[in-house]
């Protein structure tokens, strides 16, 4: 069905046009991506043109990338997380508790993500079987994991640093080809399947359905509970995975862990062009919105700008692109 | 279109909510390949009767036959599962998704692992499209978002879907409400097409004209009884207007 577009009679839907209306909202972020970057380079040569700091934007982009992912599913479906940097910050302290008891990496990784995906299903349940909406769902339970974590260390951090002889510690930070770090092919890796699942398979297919028409969905015989159930523990599971790359990388547990990662992740799927109201979005839209909001801050520093500027271009861009893409979905009513 | 049973059969169905009593004693058959209309005032009971064919209500009392065999539907899943399908205005399609995503929504080709069949879906959905769905304009394809179609041309998305997945009774559920005079044609069209396959359909529409048009048969609902029943040939639109209007007046009186 590649050529649909070509049949079309009338002017406006030349083959490019209707590539463009159909792509439209990856191909203003990625324009996005590339304007910011023809920026940095021009304005900071030296910085942008070594590989150093794209090392760095593979170390630190995984801490929040594969959430940012997840959290698209949710807010497609016309729900919000705002737990997942507190199931971030509780599922880690359950990696290093349990590593620093044990001293296997690999009862770490199971307890860390069997924890994300409990903390994913009570959030699931509180919002289709008890009836809460998420937003309120998830606001008691932000603050019950993180109240959890203070609880449980009294605000110590926990310190693994002999976690770095384990195997398992380089397959999830290690180096790749001696230089990528093995967190971003992680990061990379998942965003793939998740994208696949999202628009080509029957579980996104639902997603997208449920978020669009409820009702409908329902009538259509689709299993709206368990959908909805699976979307919060993808979100669960996928923060769990983010805190072992976090707390491997610094060898390092403090009870704060993931916090200050809500808003720049939701930034990321916002920037992405998935709609807040449900039904629309697109996983390269959020891939590359987090690669924007990544780029953002050490780009504003590096072109020569203070530290002070990072959040007023934060706010610049989001509110620019989210009323860019309300005016799209207008003009296509 | 002859079988020994009818497609669905009716006995003695009873439905109260709490001390009020909705339905009372409702016999009614729907017979292979024909669009029975169901007519009455708002309060008359079509809705409960809809919920109770499609699942959403129990009967407190009766039995509901299914092609001979008696069936008790649970829920809209499980009426669907028979082959039971309403098809209400608002409710039916999703409007930004694409119109394949539409057609097989909760009924999806996959390949592998459930992921889908995409190709399969694009081109039963265009074979639809041309054979049933009323879709010749070359400015709807099988990509184009449902919201860009007119209120008629979703209606017929949504009859073709149902037919295309064996339902074998559709319920139309004011079907032509809201809609222009050609975009009303156009689902009355949709609605012959369901007989054409030798499939049936209940039609509930409060425009008597409409009614008249497409179906075989009528029943009149009155406070929950079943007030008459036409066979087309017997009854006159004048006619059926003049035994709506003298029931209507009957229950003001009351």
């Amino acid at each position: 069905m590649t050529t649909a577009g070509a049949k079309h009679p009338t002017p406006s839907a030349a083959p490019g046009r209707a590539f463009f209306h159909t792509y439209r909202f990856q191909i203003s972020i990625i324009a996005l991506l590339v304007a910011l970057y023809v920026i940095f380079i021009i304005r900071a040569p030296g910085t942008y043109l070594s590989f150093n700091i794209y090392r760095s934007f593979m170390i630190s982009i995984p801490f929040f990338g594969l959430m940012a992912m997840a959290a698209t599913f949710i807010i497609t479906l016309g729900e919000i997380d705002l737990s997942f940097p507190s199931a971030a910050g509780f599922s880690g302290w359950v990696f290093t508790a349990s590593y620093a008891a044990t001293d296997s990496f690999m009862v770490a990784l199971v307890l860390c993500l069997a924890t994300g995906a409990v903390i994913g299903l009570i959030n699931g349940l509180l919002v289709t079987k008890i009836g809460i909406p998420s937003i309120v769902a998830t606001i008691g339970t932000m603050f019950l994991w993180r109240g959890l974590v203070n609880v449980v260390t009294a605000g110590h951090g926990i310190p693994i640093s002999q976690i770095t002889s384990s195997p398992l510690h380089a397959l999830f930070v290690g180096q790749v080809f001696g230089k990528i770090p093995a967190q971003f092919i992680w990061f990379v890796v998942g965003s793939i399947i998740m994208g696949l699942f999202y628009k080509r398979h029957w579980f996104g297919s639902h997603v997208l359905f449920m978020g669009d028409n409820a009702a409908s969905a329902r009538m259509m015989g689709i299993h709206v509970d368990r959908v909805k159930i699976i979307c919060f523990v993808i979100m669960g599971v996928s923060a769990a995975l983010s805190v072992v790359f976090i707390v491997n990388q610094l060898t390092f547990f403090w009870a704060s862990t993931g916090d200050g990662y809500l808003l720049t992740t939701l930034a990321a799927v916002f920037i992405g062009g998935t709609s807040v109201f449900g039904g629309k979005g697109t996983m390269i839209g959020t891939f590359v919105g987090v690669l924007i909001i990544a780029s953002l801050e050490p780009g504003i520093i590096a072109i020569g700008l203070t530290g002070f500027y990072t959040q007023f271009i934060y706010g610049l861009l989001i509110t620019i692109s989210v009323a860019i893409y309300a005016l799209m979905l207008r003009r296509s009513d | 279109m002859t079988s020994t049973a009818p497609l669905l059969q009716m006995k003695g169905i009873q439905k109260s909510f709490g001390h009020v009593r909705v339905l009372r004693d409702i016999d009614l058959e729907i017979n292979y390949g024909e669009i029975v209309a169901l007519i009455g005032d708002n309060g008359a009971g079509k809705s409960t009767l809809i919920k109770i064919i499609t699942g959403v209500y129990t009967p407190t009392a009766g039995e509901i036959y299914f092609k001979g065999e008696r069936i008790t539907p649970r829920d809209v899943r499980a009426s669907r599962a028979l082959g039971i399908e309403a098809v209400y205005q608002e409710r039916a399609l999703a409007e930004q998704q694409e119109l394949w995503r539409n057609v097989f929504a909760g009924h999806e080709r996959t390949t592998f692992l459930g992921f889908l069949d995409l190709a399969a879906q694009r081109r039963e959905t265009e074979q639809l499209m041309r054979s049933r769905m009323g879709l010749t304009s070359q400015a709807i394809t099988v990509e184009s978002e449902v919201g860009s179609l007119s209120g008629g041309e979703k209606q017929g998305v949504a009859i073709a879907r149902a037919l295309y997945f064996d339902a074998d009774l559709i319920i139309l559920d004011e079907p032509t409400m809201g809609l222009s005079i050609t975009e009303t044609e156009r689902v009355l069209n949709f609605t012959r097409s369901i007989r054409d396959q030798g499939k049936s359909a209940i039609f509930i529409d409060h425009n008597i004209f409409h009614v008249y048009d497409v179906a075989d048969r009528f029943i009149i609902l009155d406070r929950g009884r079943i007030a008459e029943r036409f066979l087309k040939s017997e009854v006159t639109r004048e006619k059926l207007i003049e035994t709506m209007v003298a029931l209507h007046e009957a229950g003001e009186l009351t």
